[in-house]
């Protein structure tokens, strides 16, 4: 068993909240992620799922170091990857990068894709220009675009050719970690099934391994690897993507893959593994949330712990 | 047979550009019975939206309607005068857009928005409308109503924005709802809650809707009929259940392979997605050929 190249413990970021009350007497504490574990093994592809401010983007952003842990490590390759003694951006800059959403406000409109790609290779000792046009022009390819278009400017192409351009840009580097935010959600059917098939594509070729965020679940049972269900700050459930889905437990986790719109199951073709009852916790242990209600964030939740309930699928409870 | 509540015939709508036209809907055909959930599926650009806003009269220049008939009960909505159009507009046909932030005021309380429908239309006084812009709140389940109604759009969520925009479309009872990638920018369990509100209501008013999204799942949720649009075309249009089943154009086809559909991993193992670009490298032969079925006969 090798150890994993990510390891995220006992990760909690807080913001501070105006609670309203005079001369700052209503001040709260916004609990955005609390207490999140989880790791991520070289060449697979975790997916983190839950519904909007649940706490997936802010945990990318502290994996990215944009954003300062309140408490809690991130590790690469065993190394500190937050807080004091975190590596420079430069360092951090070859090992994780990041794919934005939407490519339509991730590029740079006076910047040529050229440019784009060319100035994290200048700024990382890649100076030869031979060196940095070849380097350049072997990324588009992989990436399905031509050399020669790489001269234009960002409103030159289509949202889909835009996303190649922002998955070019984060793979130029070399980095061993790619966080994929919504990595697809903003692009056409027929675009996004050519994205996910370039993602498992680049994956191979350059065994990456994927932090991937999203909330649209088709996609995600078929590019993940595991796959960690977000409920407000915490994990409910995580697994490997088979028992995530198609033996749900947690309330929250099954109420998502529930209301999947999916053409096969309201057509009647297939069965969503939700359609049975909702099963009871193991013996001694109750949900700590039913997933119907959004718990306030400013207070902190019942203790609660993740239970493995099968090999490596673990399941938010607490004890009774 | 009962006749149709919207007959859209050949419509085609174009841009002039000098002495040519750039087409932007291309000989566009389908029709809505009455309460019927029809949906028109695409991808961006494809003229799913601009046929909408056709119908709802607020098509913007440079757009111009070269042929063709848009028929609501009848009547040609392209031959009415702005001031007909904007009697029936929210009235008779109302709208629901994507985007619930920009769709409302800002200013303006969602009270009184909502109760606006009923003084324009129905000639209720402000005092009687707004009573009944809290009992549209309560119709679309928002809790406290009575609390909500004097709320901005800015202090509710998108799912609760969305919630009112429904209550504003249906507040007239009208023949017929579009809507808009309705969900497109909510969640997924608030996407399902209101998704299920559409249903329901209109079931409940008889009302007919024309549902636009490129979501499949959504359309097959919603819909009894489909029609998919690709540039500017209707290449083909069918029961729901049939055009999933059983596909006949060639883009259609691409379509749904494109789309990962739940459990197939686990059944079949990863496949590749089907990349409708590499099966058909020249997109334009896809408009040249159109399957529509025939409208099975009305059980008797």
């Amino acid at each position: 068993m090798t150890a994993p190249i990510l390891e995220i413990d006992d990760l909690h970021v807080h913001f501070p909240v105006t609670g309203g009350g005079l001369l700052g007497t209503g001040r709260k504490t916004l609990h955005a992620v609390n207490g999140l574990s989880l790791h991520l093994n070289k060449g697979e592809c975790l997916s983190l799922v839950g519904e909007s401010g649940c706490g997936k983007s802010t945990t990318a952003l502290a994996v990215m170091g944009l954003q300062e842990p309140t408490s809690g490590s991130i590790r690469f390759r065993g190394q500190p990857f937050s807080g004091p003694e975190a590596p420079g951006r430069m360092d951090r800059a070859r090992a994780a990068q990041i794919v934005f959403q939407d490519p339509y406000a991730s590029l740079n409109p006076r910047q040529t894709v050229w440019a784009s790609l060319a100035a994290p290779l200048r700024l990382h000792g890649v100076t030869a220009k031979s060196e940095v046009e070849d380097r350049i022009a072997t990324m588009l390819k992989s990436v399905g675009l031509s050399a020669e278009q790489g001269r234009r400017f960002p409103h030159e192409f289509s949202g889909g050719q835009r996303q190649r351009i922002g998955i070019a840009r984060a793979l130029i580097l070399g980095p061993e970690i790619v966080v994929l935010d919504e990595p697809v959600s903003a692009l056409d059917v027929s675009i996004r099934a050519q994205i996910i098939n370039l993602l498992l594509d680049l994956q191979d070729q350059f065994g990456l391994s994927y932090l991937m965020i999203s909330h649209d679940l088709s996609v995600v049972e078929h590019m993940s690897d595991r796959v960690a269900v977000m409920f407000f700050g915490e994990i409910v459930e995580t697994g490997p993507w088979q028992s995530i889905f198609t033996n749900p437990i947690h309330p929250y986790c099954r109420r998502l893959i529930a209301t999947i719109p999916d053409p096969d199951v309201i057509l009647g073709r297939s069965r969503k593994p939700t359609d049975g009852e909702q099963p009871d916790p193991p013996a001694g242990w109750r949900f700590a949330d039913t997933g119907l209600e959004s718990p306030d964030l400013t207070k902190k939740p019942d203790p609660s712990e993740l239970v493995e309930v099968e090999p490596d699928h673990f399941v938010r409870l607490a004890r009774i | 047979m009962t006749a149709p509540l919207l007959d859209i015939r050949n419509l085609s709508l174009a841009v002039p550009q000098g002495r040519s036209s750039f087409p932007i809907l291309k000989d566009v055909s389908f029709q809505i019975m009455p309460g019927e959930a029809y949906g028109l599926v695409g991808e961006s650009g494809s003229g799913k939206s601009v046929t909408s806003l056709a119908t709802m009269g607020l098509l913007k220049k440079p757009l111009k309607v070269t042929e063709g008939q848009i028929l609501f009960q009848g009547r040609d909505l392209l031959k009415l005068s702005r001031r007909e159009m904007r009697k029936l507009r929210g009235d008779r046909i109302a709208m629901i857009f994507q985007e619930p932030m920009t769709a409302l005021n800002p200013l303006a309380t969602v009270g009184r928005q909502i109760a606006e429908m009923y003084v324009l239309h129905q000639g209720k006084s402000w005092a009687e409308a707004a009573k009944l812009a809290i009992d549209a709140l309560a119709s679309v389940r928002v809790p406290n109503p009575d609390r909500r109604a004097t709320n901005y759009p800015h202090q509710m969520s998108g799912g609760l924005r969305q919630r009112v925009m429904i209550a504003m479309a249906l507040a007239c009872n009208p023949d017929l709802l579009i809507a808009d990638e309705p969900t497109t920018a909510l969640d997924v369990t608030v996407q399902a809650e209101v998704l299920r509100l559409i249903r329901e209501l209109c079931a409940e008013r008889g009302t007919a809707v024309l549902l636009i999204s490129h979501d499949l799942g959504v359309i097959a949720e919603m819909c009894q009929r489909v029609g998919v649009m690709y540039s500017g075309c209707l290449v083909e249009e069918n029961e729901t259940r049939e055009l999933f089943l059983n596909p006949q154009h060639t883009y259609t086809k691409g379509l749904l392979g494109a789309l990962p559909r739940l459990g197939s991993r686990f059944q079949h193992g990863r496949s590749r997605l089907v990349d409708i670009d590499s099966i058909i490298p020249d997109r334009s032969i896809l408009t040249q050929t159109r399957f529509i079925a025939p409208r099975p006969e009305v059980a008797q």
